[in-house]
């Protein structure tokens, strides 16, 4: 292989895992959207608020990782809950903005009371997995990448498989196609919104383990969230396989352009290339490659 | 009420199945329904018919939940249900179709069908989980169900479709399979023949006396095409802007002046049309 070509391979594996974590934090967007219409601007404050709790439960508490995990899933599933329940259930019906200010009002509370409760410092989350790169062909990546990229697409499994082959899955796909329909079916509609936000919850709290422990916490890991939205818009905002695509894409065109654009201009293409991307994709497809159509109309 | 055969009128008195008592509606100053009464023997069909506009579907919403009504009752079996979830209402055993198709039409009609058994799965969130094997067992059952089901409507070779692709007419059939899965004790039919040709119409029509003599479902019918209606009704509603204009036997109503009013707008008065 030529240098040329290692160097493209090593950009684009890198991309790939950077894009199956990206993933996996616009699934937790992308369940909620899917069953309850509810756009979670705080998706990346789930992931910062996940990322404190493990990072205070390994440092502060000194509690061995799998408590941790035990704890932030737990605390992220009764989170998400108590908020469907106390704030936005209430909401159900009002128009679709009076969600969107309830979840950016949300963010804010999060990032200021994040460090208040936690405290302001960076913590480290470290998993027990070393610091030796993982040498894969001619290229090599961080091991937190790999276990990264390995937990998305394992999650992004276990999803499909609920969602295809379970009762509840299948009841909540009804759920999402139409909330009307799916009561005259006897389905309690508001059980499966609870549901799909504590699934939210676990996927943010896996978010905040790896993303944490790539960046570290602090109030600063909320910003992850941004990159949700060419994710998510690129693949559809009702799609959980569109997630995974849009991340996929949104990770590489990043890596190549900070392998190829940066050099050039001095560094920061990464940072707006995806949204250029989102932007060009509005323009084409406004509900994303593998969105309904329906979107379109909103 | 008027001239209901003797025999039944015995059975009429004392079983009625679902009864709504004078419920109204309205939205915001538009009145929908307006103190409209209707009872429903078991074991009967029952046809709602009238005008465009006359507060037909409403009726049908408020007796499956969807309205609430202002004022009056939805009584099932003696047991009020005004008030409850739709959900709640369908788990009680009232089924329903829509007037426009409402297929899941991501999922296949076998999917359908089986969301159809919703209201009759046990297992819950938690004990799935927990007792793996009761669910799987449960589902088996259910299954068995559904094909029956399948088999009774000629769906058979259909179940692995995805709605979305099947021809109108089936898909019609599927709806009425869903609300069927549910082993229903009233099936609620919102225009189950409308936008049919007359071949699919006949279909439907038979598989909806079948529904009723040979599984002993009470239907409550709302259709324009008063060719079926008055071939397949035991009794029939009529309504009219919201207001409950008739009722009687299919004869009884065809014969009654204000009926002809209500349709051809023509009889004494005729400024009002």
């Amino acid at each position: 292989m030529s240098e040329d070509l290692q160097f493209t391979f090593a950009l684009v594996l890198n991309g790939v895992s950077i894009g199956l974590m990206y993933s996996l934090i616009a699934l937790g967007f992308v369940l909620v959207y899917k069953a309850t219409d509810a756009i979670n601007f705080a998706q990346g404050e789930f992931v910062m608020l996940s990322g404190l709790i493990v990072a205070v439960v390994l440092t502060v508490a000194g509690a061995p990782l799998i408590v941790a995990v035990v704890v932030v899933l737990a605390a992220m599933i009764g989170f998400s809950f108590g908020l469907e329940r106390v704030v936005l259930r209430p909401l159900l019906g009002r128009p679709v903005v009076a969600v969107i200010m309830a979840t950016i009002g949300l963010a804010a509370i999060l990032r200021g009371l994040g460090p208040v409760v936690f405290g302001s410092e960076t913590r480290a989350v470290s998993l027990p997995i070393g610091d030796e790169p993982i040498v894969l062909g001619p290229a090599s990546l961080p091991p937190i990448q790999v276990v990264g990229a390995v937990a998305a697409v394992l999650l992004f499994i276990a999803f499909h498989w609920f969602f295809k082959k379970s009762r509840m899955g299948v009841a909540m796909r009804a759920v999402a196609d139409n909330q009307q329909v799916a009561q005259a079916m006897g389905i309690n509609v508001e059980r499966y919104f609870a549901l799909a936000w504590a699934m939210a919850g676990i996927v943010s709290a896996m978010g905040g383990i790896v993303w944490g422990s790539m960046l570290g916490v602090d109030v600063h890991l909320a910003l992850v969230g941004l990159k949700v939205f060419p994710v998510v818009i690129l693949g559809g905002l009702d799609s959980i396989g569109g997630a995974l695509v849009g991340g996929l894409i949104i990770g590489v065109v990043e890596s190549l352009a900070a392998g190829y654009l940066d050099p050039y201009v001095g560094g920061g293409t990464k940072d707006f290339a995806p949204y250029v991307l989102m932007i060009l994709v509005l323009m084409v497809r406004p509900y994303g490659i593998f969105g309904k159509r329906k979107i379109e109309r909103v | 009420m008027v001239g209901v055969s003797a025999r039944r009128a015995v059975a009429y008195e004392t079983d009625n199945q679902l009864v709504v008592e004078g419920v109204s509606k309205r939205f915001g100053g538009v009145v929908a329904v307006e103190d409209v009464s209707l009872e429903v023997p078991r074991g009967s069909i029952v046809s709602i018919i009238g005008p465009n506009g006359a507060g037909k579907t409403s009726l049908l919403n408020m007796i499956s939940g969807f309205y609430k009504p202002d004022s009056g009752r939805v009584a099932l079996e003696g047991k009020d249900i005004t008030q409850k979830k739709p959900s709640d209402i369908a788990a009680l055993g009232i089924a329903r179709t829509f007037q426009n198709i409402a297929l899941f039409s991501g999922l296949t009609v076998l999917d359908n069908l089986m969301l159809g058994r919703h209201v009759r799965m046990k297992a819950g969130v938690l004990s799935s989980v927990i007792y793996w094997g009761l669910a799987q067992k449960e589902d088996i059952a259910h299954r068995e169900a559904v094909e029956e089901i399948l088999e009774f409507l000629k769906l058979q070779d259909l179940r692995r479709q995805p709605t979305a692709a099947l021809a109108y007419g089936l898909r019609k059939r599927v709806e009425l399979g869903r609300a069927l899965a549910s082993q229903p004790k009233v099936l609620l039919l919102d225009e189950p023949m409308g936008g049919m040709n007359q071949d699919e119409k006949e279909d439907m029509a038979r598989y909806v006396l079948d529904v009723n003599q040979e599984r002993g479902v009470t239907v409550v019918l709302i259709e324009h095409d008063m060719g079926v209606v008055m071939d397949i009704s035991d009794k029939v509603v009529v309504l009219d802007r919201g207001r409950g204009i008739a009722v009687g036997t299919p004869d009884e109503v065809q014969r009654n002046p204000k009926v002809v009013e209500a349709y051809l707008g023509t009889a004494k008065g005729g400024a009002k049309a």
